[in-house]
């Protein structure tokens, strides 16, 4: 990993906390576990044009763990499609930076989600559209392992296997925690990559997914002709930041102004 | 007169102007020979998606397809909005995709396979729905301008379709989105507002009250939303009593939309017919509208009761 990446990343940290802290609310663990993933996608791996965010044939991205969105505004912002200054108005009346993402109003946001299951489905549909007109772009999107409990997650890979979508990535945020407790606590997932390759999905393991260049080789493997391709990442929740690291409740909490200063502490390079 | 399902008109339509618009995408979800989206598969193949029985899935892949630039139709059972109702509302109307829907086998016509597929609740749930457009169409040829009116929209449109072959009516049928059709005009202080099947009803029951030498006003509105309050209002002005009739809950459907339009109004009365906050059950189509007092006899009886 280069040097850039590594401060961009970590800078990308800085802002979820500042973004959070900020609104007193929002969603810091599970932003924190897909950092790398992003910046891959943003930064490597996607053709993308922050100054026309609506480009024709672009690559598309759709955060299907939709609650992630101060982890997508911050590199959305670092990538330069709208200003870092806008992260202070998060969740705020006016700002486009809504609760969750909001393609109506957000630069770069290609699908509205938040509703859990949906994202995964839409994306699929998307992958389906490039296939029906003859385009080649890739689409992207990133799953919760709480959020593969929603039957719609299986509809859209039995149908993303049925329609051959070998232009679709689905990487799964395996950081093993959710609103109440661990999955196998809430609702074991079993054996997950096994139920994904069952589902059809050409599964890639990562075994570190806050390994950029982990995640960037998975990302850069091509896929199986005919076959949608799953990236099975795990991760560790609050990444980055040591009292959140792995603990459910920073699931859907935000920082004080002293547990803020304290996480920027620890993010220097 | 002729008779044809309206959903046979929508698949038969579907698969006649796709290929004048490249553009047009069909999904459904194994009940293209029911919806009669068939129709466009055989005639379009590459550009018909069966999704399996998974409604939800369907709804979502047609959003993530609209964003390419495609207008996907979905289909399957009227039932069923509410089985994909968060997908309809987060993925489709919140933000304003260009997906469209025709739902065939809406209401108690729907007929033999019972309760638990007679869908008396869509237009409650559709109408609720920020950005969404709703039409019932009367008949075959109203089912086209529906079909051609919902392409014009740049955003969801939902259109409630009837498994029972109905009239296609002969009479000059303007069609206008969000504003309702007087299809006969009357002389007493009596305007029977209906859509989809309740009209062929409505119109019989005209005849039936006619020989009784009470002529009455019948009117189509086959824009639920945006409602046509105005248009309402000036019949409720003339006319002084509206029945609503329709083959849908009387909650959340065109009477609730009539008594939102008239509800500042002095000197005027509404008469909600429809499904009574119940479910329907199964039987032949004329013995379920007779058992719901929906047929054109019971419709007149009705208005006949209150002279």
């Amino acid at each position: 990993m280069e040097a850039t990446i590594r401060s961009t990343c970590t800078q990308v940290r800085r802002d979820i906390i500042n973004m959070t802290a900020a609104a007193g609310c929002g969603h810091p663990g599970g932003s924190l576990s897909v950092v790398e993933a992003l910046v891959a996608l943003y930064y490597e791996k996607m053709n993308i044009d922050p100054q026309n965010p609506k480009m024709e044939d672009r690559d598309r991205f759709v955060l299907s763990k939709g609650h992630a969105a101060p982890a997508l505004y911050a590199v959305l912002g670092e990538r330069g499609f709208f200003s870092t200054e806008e992260f202070k108005d998060f969740r705020q009346y006016g700002s486009f930076l809504q609760g969750h993402p909001d393609m109506k109003r957000c630069p770069g946001v290609d699908a509205s989600t938040g509703s859990l299951g949906q994202g995964i489905s839409i994306a699929a549909g998307m992958a389906l559209g490039a296939k029906a007109q003859g385009k080649s772009y890739q689409v992207y999107t990133i799953i919760g392992d709480g959020e593969s409990q929603e039957g719609l997650v299986w509809e859209a890979c039995m149908a993303a296997a049925h329609y051959k979508l070998d232009n679709l990535t689905v990487i799964l945020d395996n950081n093993g925690l959710q609103i109440d407790g661990s999955n196998d606590e809430v609702m074991s997932l079993g054996d997950v990559g096994a139920k994904f390759a069952a589902f059809g999905m050409d599964v890639v393991p990562v075994a570190n997914g806050n390994d950029y260049d982990e995640v960037l080789a998975a990302l850069n493997k091509p896929h199986t002709p005919g076959k949608p391709k799953l990236i099975w990442m795990k991760t560790t929740k609050g990444k980055g930041v040591s009292f959140m690291e792995n603990q459910v409740g920073w699931h859907g909490k935000a920082p004080n102004a002293e547990q803020r200063d304290q996480a920027l502490a620890e993010m220097v390079e | 007169m002729e008779k044809k399902a309206t959903r046979v008109a929508y698949g038969e339509y579907l698969a006649k102007i796709g290929h004048e618009n490249e553009k047009l995408v069909v999904l459904d979800a194994d009940l293209a020979g029911a919806t009669m989206t068939q129709y466009f598969k055989k005639e379009h193949p590459s550009r018909f998606f069966d999704c399996g029985i998974a409604e939800a899935n369907m709804v979502d892949l047609a959003a993530g397809m609209s964003t390419t630039g495609l207008t996907p139709f979905c289909s399957t059972f009227a039932v069923f909005a509410g089985r994909c109702f968060d997908q309809i509302r987060n993925s489709v109307c919140y933000p304003k995709l260009n997906v469209k829907f025709g739902f065939t086998h809406a209401g108690i016509t729907l007929g033999e396979d019972g309760g638990s597929h007679q869908a008396v609740e869509d237009i409650a749930l559709m109408r609720a729905l920020p950005n969404m457009t709703v039409f019932v169409p009367c008949d075959a040829n109203e089912t086209e301008r529906c079909v051609d009116a919902a392409l014009a929209i740049n955003g969801p449109v939902y259109i409630r379709l009837a498994r029972l072959p109905s009239p296609i009516f002969e009479m000059d049928m303007p069609f206008t989105v969000g504003k309702v059709n007087v299809l006969r005009e009357g002389t007493e202080n009596v305007v029977l507002l209906c859509c989809g099947v309740m009209v062929s009803e409505c119109l019989a029951a005209a005849e039936i009250l006619a020989e009784k030498g009470k002529n009455v006003t019948v009117v189509n509105a086959h824009t639920l939303k945006p409602f046509d309050n105005e248009g309402v209002q000036e019949l409720a002005k003339k006319f002084k009593h509206i029945y609503t009739v329709e083959e849908h809950s009387v909650i959340g459907g065109l009477g609730d939309a009539a008594a939102a339009a008239m509800v500042n109004m002095d000197g005027v009365k509404l008469t909600k017919l429809g499904i009574n906050d119940e479910f329907g059950q199964s039987g032949k189509p004329a013995d379920l509208l007779r058992a719901y007092k929906l047929d054109a006899q019971s419709i007149a009886e009705r208005v006949l009761a209150d002279f």
